[in-house]
């Protein structure tokens, strides 16, 4: 402990990193400030049984977000997942993992099933809210539209895209989220410019800012209290929402299944993935790295990226993936003390 | 209450009548007036306890749709042609899910070329989809099947589109009797579905079913086809009980019982072709038509039951099945498949892209099919000079660019106006 408040405050400020990592036992803080999945009242809406990776960050985000929406609606909610990895690992019928009144339609178009389900609660007198979800595949590309719709309308949805940077329940290709760089089975690592191509794909949550929601966030499942704190922010705001949780994932990555957390972590703190919120338009808070490191440390753990280290020396993608990280590092301010 | 109305506005008005919940659109020609009509009539507070949701695509209109409805709400849209196009993957996506919409089609074509004019392939193009598919023969018939559609729709756990044909239907100013609201409120009771996203009770709707259970969740979407061939006499005895009047059913023949030829029709062409059929009469030929309502599901039985004294069988659709011929007459072949002493049955397609029907072209027609029999499709009023150019041209010049535009510029030459 080493807060000097401490004394003075019952509810201690701390810093989660106790243990080197952003993990932290609920047993340090407040009651208030434990996290919903540290409750045994937590509703478990994604329950054990289903057919998740090993280590897939999907599960693990999709767990924490929809828990803690449910604390926050008193388990008055529905969700529209679109078709995706975490729509197929979790029905298999007759078996299902979700805990909660749960609708899939197709894979483009969970935002505006979800804007149809509020419209019926609404029109029927419910205060029942509504979550739609999916990846990026669905959300970023196919899904988009009815995406930018949902939000253009401002209908009472929060829309969370679990973000694992590809296509990866039908083989890992690649989707306008890939980072630069990565292999994909449709950007394989082959050629003049192995890997996805720099200078494309999208960062969805700008382009969500730009629409003047009402809320914005990007969140990561290296930091669970930051992701279920927004969560639950987000559904104390009626009007469209959307959430971006970056989930590695081990199969599509290259990565040992005990290395999701971790990377998830390193994806932060090298800059590559900037944890920011918004509301209206405007950005109002950004996650402060808390160890700079450099995006080498980040790539260097995932095969995605060999290709970038193969003969001893570094590939000069690596430097130019670096300027990404930094300009992210001064575009949202991601330098500096969290808690000055 | 007897109106002069436009098609559109008295459609909007029966829906409105049949109380939805949830209406969500996206304007598309020709059935932007339908939709403007319910959006003002929630707008303006006459329909109450209603959403109108101005939607970005096709796509989203149904989907709305579908969230809306698996959340207990009725629901209602409406599209056309290039609309229905796009809507295609959640199309069959409310069948599968058994969700009760209605859904109006104002009938045109599909394009390339772009064409708004009305023809049936837009409708044909979703037979499969394992939706309902009603077509009304004018506008009273119209008004009178969506109400018919949504009671239909509830009872089966199914969507149900009403074909209406484009401009010939929806813009066409005529009289019709706009039912009051206790009657409607009569014949269809308030939507109670079987399963609802409900937090109280909560389901998981939507799950990925294998081969260890397609085959028999797609036999059951055909039985409950099969089913609505039962149900649809019903409600719509039941529906003349309520208003007063006939309407819909499977089929309605027109002077087939001593008919040695009898013409198989769907949507607002049925009415030249009756007047054609009174006029040959007039002359002395036994002939008779019969109006197909209800073409998915199609009355297998009940087309036979009427076919199968006749000598010929002349059906004409609004839709070529590229490659093959006419869908319709392909579905009326396989009713007429088992018969011993089966009638002949020819093909026409005609009405494309919103080309009038004429009687004397329908007159000639009938008249041939009996005379002077033709093999495979014959298309009505094809202008065989043209084609046959073209047909040349495509022979003379490789790569001889679009047909559309070439076919454009030979009528343009024809009638000596400069091309272009």
């Amino acid at each position: 402990m080493t807060d000097s408040t401490h004394a003075q405050n019952p509810a201690p400020s701390l810093k989660y990193y106790q243990k080197g990592t952003f993990t932290v036992g609920n047993r340090l803080v407040a009651d208030a400030e434990r996290a919903v999945q540290s409750s045994p009242e937590r509703s478990n809406a994604l329950t054990s049984g289903h057919r998740a990776c090993q280590g897939c960050g999907e599960a693990l985000g999709a767990r924490y977000a929809i828990d803690a929406a449910m604390r926050a609606t008193g388990n008055d909610m529905i969700a529209v997942n679109a078709t995706g990895c975490l729509e197929v690992f979790t029905t298999p019928y007759p078996e299902t993992s979700w805990q909660l009144p749960w609708l899939h339609s197709l894979f483009g178009n969970a935002a505006a099933v979800a804007t149809g389900v509020a419209a019926a609660m609404r029109v029927k007198g419910k205060k029942t809210r509504v979550i739609a979800q999916g990846g990026d595949g669905g959300t970023t590309d196919i899904g988009f539209q009815c995406l930018s719709g949902m939000f253009e309308r401002n209908d009472d949805v929060l829309y969370i895209c679990y973000d694992n940077e590809g296509y990866m329940n039908t083989g890992v290709q690649r989707s306008s989220a890939t980072p630069p760089a990565a292999r994909t089975a449709t950007t394989p690592a082959l050629g003049p410019e192995p890997g996805n191509v720099f200078g494309t794909g999208k960062f969805v949550p700008k382009i969500a800012v730009a629409h003047n929601i009402p809320y914005v966030a990007t969140a990561t499942v290296a930091d669970l209290h930051d992701l279920e704190r927004k969560v639950i922010k987000a559904m104390g705001i009626h009007g469209a929402r959307y959430i971006q949780i970056n989930v590695p994932c081990p199969l599509g990555w290259g990565a040992p299944s005990s290395d999701t957390i971790k990377l998830a972590r390193l994806a932060v703190e090298c800059g590559l993935y900037p944890i920011f919120e918004a509301e209206h338009g405007r950005i109002t808070a950004a996650r402060k790295i808390r160890r700079r490191i450099p995006v080498r440390d980040y790539l260097i753990l995932q095969k995605r990226y060999a290709h970038l280290f193969r003969n001893g020396e570094d590939d000069p993608r690596v430097a130019r993936l670096q300027a990404i990280c930094d300009a992210h590092i001064a575009d949202y301010g991601l330098l500096g003390d969290d808690e000055a | 209450m007897l109106k002069q109305i436009e098609g559109s506005h008295a459609m909007a008005e029966a829906i409105a009548l049949c109380r939805p919940e949830v209406i969500c659109a996206y304007p598309i020609t020709p059935q932007t007036h339908i939709v403007e009509g319910v959006g003002e009539l929630v707008k303006s507070g006459a329909l109450q306890n209603c959403e109108f949701i101005n939607v970005e695509s096709e796509f989203a209109a149904l989907s709305v749709a579908i969230g809306a409805s698996a959340a207990g709400a009725r629901v209602y849209t409406a599209t056309a042609s290039q609309g229905l196009l796009f809507m295609a993957e959640a199309v069959y996506n409310a069948a599968g899910l058994g969700l009760p919409i209605v859904m109006t089609l104002g009938n045109r074509a599909i394009g390339a070329p772009i064409n708004i004019w009305n023809d049936h392939s837009d409708a044909m193009s979703m037979r499969d989809a394992g939706w309902i598919q009603l077509f009304a023969e004018n506008n009273q018939e119209a008004v009178d099947l969506h109400i018919i559609a949504f009671r239909l729709a509830e009872e089966l756990s199914m969507p149900a589109m009403v074909c209406v044909d484009g401009f010939i239907l929806t813009h066409a100013f005529e009289r019709v009797d706009i039912p009051d609201q206790a009657q409607v409120d009569s014949f269809l009771p308030p939507y109670d579905p079987v399963q609802v996203l409900d937090p109280e009770n909560p389901a998981s709707i939507g799950a990925m079913v294998g081969p260890e259970a397609f085959t028999e969740v797609r036999f059951l979407a055909h039985y409950k086809q099969r089913q609505a061939l039962r149900l649809i006499p019903e409600f719509c005895e039941d529906f003349a009980k309520t208003f007063g009047r006939a309407a819909g059913g499977l089929l309605r023949p027109y002077r087939t019982d001593d008919a040695e030829t009898i013409v198989v029709a769907m949507g607002s062409v049925v009415g030249t072709i009756k007047d054609v059929i009174d006029e040959m009469r007039d002359a002395g030929e036994k002939i008779g038509a019969v109006a197909l309502v209800s073409y998915r599901p199609f009355p297998v039985e009940a087309l036979r039951d009427i076919l199968k004294h006749a000598k010929h069988v002349v059906v004409v659709e609004k839709c070529i099945s590229v490659g093959v011929g006419g869908p319709l007459a392909d579905n009326t072949d396989g009713a007429l498949r088992n018969l011993r002493d089966r009638p002949k049955l020819h093909s026409a397609i005609a009405g494309l892209g919103g080309r009038p029907i004429t009687r004397e072209s329908l007159k000639k027609l009938f008249h041939d099919a009996v005379h002077a029999p033709w093999i495979g499709p014959f298309f009505l009023d094809l202008n065989e000079r043209v084609v046959g150019r073209e047909i040349h041209r495509g022979r003379k010049v490789r790569r001889a660019g679009s047909t559309a535009e070439n076919i454009l510029k030979q009528l343009a030459l024809a009638s000596h106006l400069p091309p272009g």
